[in-house]
């Protein structure tokens, strides 16, 4: 992970009044796992569009290998594209599609023949050569549609929700083969997701947007442990955002009451939003804790308990392996390491927009 | 399950009475002389010339209605199906709406434009233009066959081509196809089948009217289904017109039969 390899300029996009991409700018390095993560209409699949040729900026660049590819049609980018429903060739069988880019190329048959047998075996579906597309289960049709894709040695993979279609066993399944796909391949792979656990479990980097703004760029951790604002820590797992003042430096006044924190820098009684992982509460005896609250919801979820516990009139959720029953007077302990302090949005609309870097 | 059955009753009433036993009557007429007697007379009564003539001049002119239809439809059904949904149904409805009068109203309308002292020969003398011949010959009748199945060929393709997944085409450009090669292995040979039914609806209304041809070929230009037509009206001679009937049926099923078998080629196994 070292070059970077497409340069994303200062790229505009609008659909009739509608600003879709405002003045963006990221790098995407060589063998990299990238992830766009955000809302339906955040732009991230608009951006993955750009880059695969499918639409035009209305201004800025895509420098790709140090050449600008403004103006290169689809067909002459090295980069190819596993779309979200799959967009199989119905017409064709499945050696048929994969053999399309290569017959186009004008590659022999004995290496096309070759490369589909090398493909489907990376996929994991040897002998459906001759089978039609349509006769395939939804996550056989996304690995032939992966398969298409990477028999013509593409520099980047771009995938546009690949995996949005299928039932989350597969889906979970499927998000372990393409982490070793993109091992084995050593190419760089674009991938496009509203599913923040897709994007945690895969990305080496992952660039969360909102409303045509990136939010935050970070590894998995970072985007989870050090949200840097709101929405970012809304949209990236479960969580308490707390309105709170930062008092000095390692303190901060929230629920009523001071906590110790790891955070420096805000300056003195300065308001700032507070995040808190649910799984990072924990529930005590009553009087251990900073504060006391009572537990006002229980859920069972399976791996552990959902809770909600009601402290200073706000209501904190709460994941833990100990169950305390609806009722229950608690201690709520949370260490200082655990609390995420983020500076608080100017205005609504500030919300939204790109955070200076 | 016993209700349903219950609901298909008319329905299979229907066949029987308007399909079923009218074909029957056909098939009996057909293969019998005027005394009710066995023959195959009838079916063979296409071999005479006069005949044969009608019947070679009906299946040119409705394959060369078909081809001109399928040659305007197939552009526009393009340019139709990647306008917006609201905008293309609006032009649909353009070239759909003269269906909705009636079919021989329209066709004497043409009659009226093509006649000698027509409209369109009024137009040329008035700026002092030679006069044409334009009804009464073979192009008045592909004329009026074109006019009027038009429709039939834009709307079957319109559809099958509007339902092509964009992301099917923008999957073609990816792995490298250029436009021309995007639309000769995808959206042509994924349009195959409303091009099957496109043809199959002009071809054969074409191929068995005798209105058109009436019409527009005033008594010179017989087609088949004019001698037909000839033979249960005037001729009185119902054996006879039901034989011919029959062999334009068989000469219809064994073109589909054609068409169908081109279809499954054209689902290839081209590699």
């Amino acid at each position: 992970m070292s070059n970077k390899l497409i340069d994303i300029v200062d790229i505009t996009k609008s659909f009739d009044e509608n600003v879709v991409l405002d003045h963006l700018n990221l790098y995407i390095r060589e063998n990299e796992f990238l992830t766009l993560l955000g809302p339906s209409g955040c732009g991230k699949t608009t951006l993955l569009r750009i880059l695969g040729g499918f639409e035009t900026p209305d201004s800025g660049n895509i420098i790709f290998d140090g050449k600008n590819i403004n103006n290169l049609p689809p067909n002459k980018r090295q980069l190819n594209t596993v779309f979200q429903k799959y967009a199989l060739f119905s017409h064709m069988t499945i050696a048929e599609n994969i053999a399309f880019g290569l017959k186009i190329k004008g590659k022999s048959k004995n290496y096309i023949k070759d490369k589909i047998r090398y493909a489907l075996k990376l996929v994991n579906l040897e002998g459906f050569e001759d089978r039609s597309p349509e006769l395939l289960s939804g996550g056989q049709q996304q690995r032939i549609a992966i398969a298409r894709a990477i028999v013509n040695e593409p520099k980047v993979l771009l995938l546009d929700e690949p995996l949005g279609a299928l039932d989350l066993k597969l889906r979970q399944d499927m998000q372990y083969e393409l982490i070793r796909l993109k091992n084995e391949l050593g190419i760089t792979f674009v991938f496009v997701t509203h599913d923040q656990e897709e994007a945690l479990t895969m990305s080496d980097t992952i660039v969360v947007m909102n409303q045509g703004y990136i939010q935050q760029i970070g590894t998995p951790e970072d985007i989870y442990n050090e949200p840097k604002n709101a929405f970012v820590a809304d949209f990236i797992g479960d969580s308490n955002i707390l309105s709170a003042v930062m008092v000095e430096d390692r303190v901060v006044k929230m629920l009523g009451t001071t906590w110790k924190c790891v955070d420096e820098g805000f300056g003195h009684n300065r308001p700032v939003d507070a995040v808190i992982r649910p799984e990072d509460i924990d529930l005590v005896k009553p009087g251990e804790g900073t504060i006391n609250g009572v537990v006002s919801h229980l859920i069972f979820k399976g791996v552990h308990y959902e809770m909600e516990v009601e402290a200073n009139n706000y209501t904190l959720l709460v994941h833990s392996t100990d169950m305390f029953p609806v009722g229950t007077e608690v201690g709520v302990k949370v260490d200082p390491f655990d609390i995420q302090i983020m500076k608080k949005p100017e205005s609504e609309d500030a919300e939204a927009v790109g955070i200076e870097e | 399950m016993k209700n349903k059955k219950i609901l298909t009753g008319p329905y299979l009433l229907w066949v029987i009475a308007f399909t079923i036993i009218p074909l029957l009557m056909i098939v009996y007429y057909g293969l019998t002389d005027t005394t009710g007697s066995f023959t195959l007379k009838n079916l063979a009564a296409i071999t005479t010339p006069e005949n044969l003539k009608a019947l070679g001049l009906a299946l040119l002119l409705s394959l060369v209605s078909t081809l001109i239809c399928l040659i305007l439809s197939y552009p526009l059904a393009m340019i139709l199906s990647e306008k917006k949904v609201n905008q293309s149904s609006f032009i649909v409805l353009i070239f759909v709406m003269p269906m909705w009068m009636n079919f021989l109203l329209r066709t004497i309308a043409w009659q009226n434009l093509l006649e000698k002292n027509g409209v369109i020969n009024m137009v040329l003398r008035f700026f002092h233009l030679p006069e044409q011949a334009l009804i009464n010959t073979p192009y008045a009748i592909v004329l009026g066959m074109v006019y009027n199945f038009l429709p039939f060929m834009i709307l079957p393709i319109y559809n099958v081509l509007s339902k092509i997944d964009k992301d099917v085409l923008f999957a073609a450009r990816d792995l490298g196809a250029n436009s021309i090669q995007t639309f000769s292995k995808i959206i042509f040979p994924l349009s195959i089948p409303g091009i099957i039914s496109g043809i199959t609806m002009v071809f054969v209304p074409s191929l068995t009217t005798f209105v058109i041809s009436d019409l527009l070929g005033g008594s010179k230009i017989l087609l088949i289904g004019n001698v037909i037509e000839l033979e249960f009206k005037q001729g009185s001679n119902w054996n006879v017109g039901s034989g011919l009937s029959l062999v334009l049926m068989i000469f219809i099923i064994a073109s589909m039969a054609i068409i169908a078998k081109y279809d499954k080629d054209g689902e290839g196994t081209a590699f």
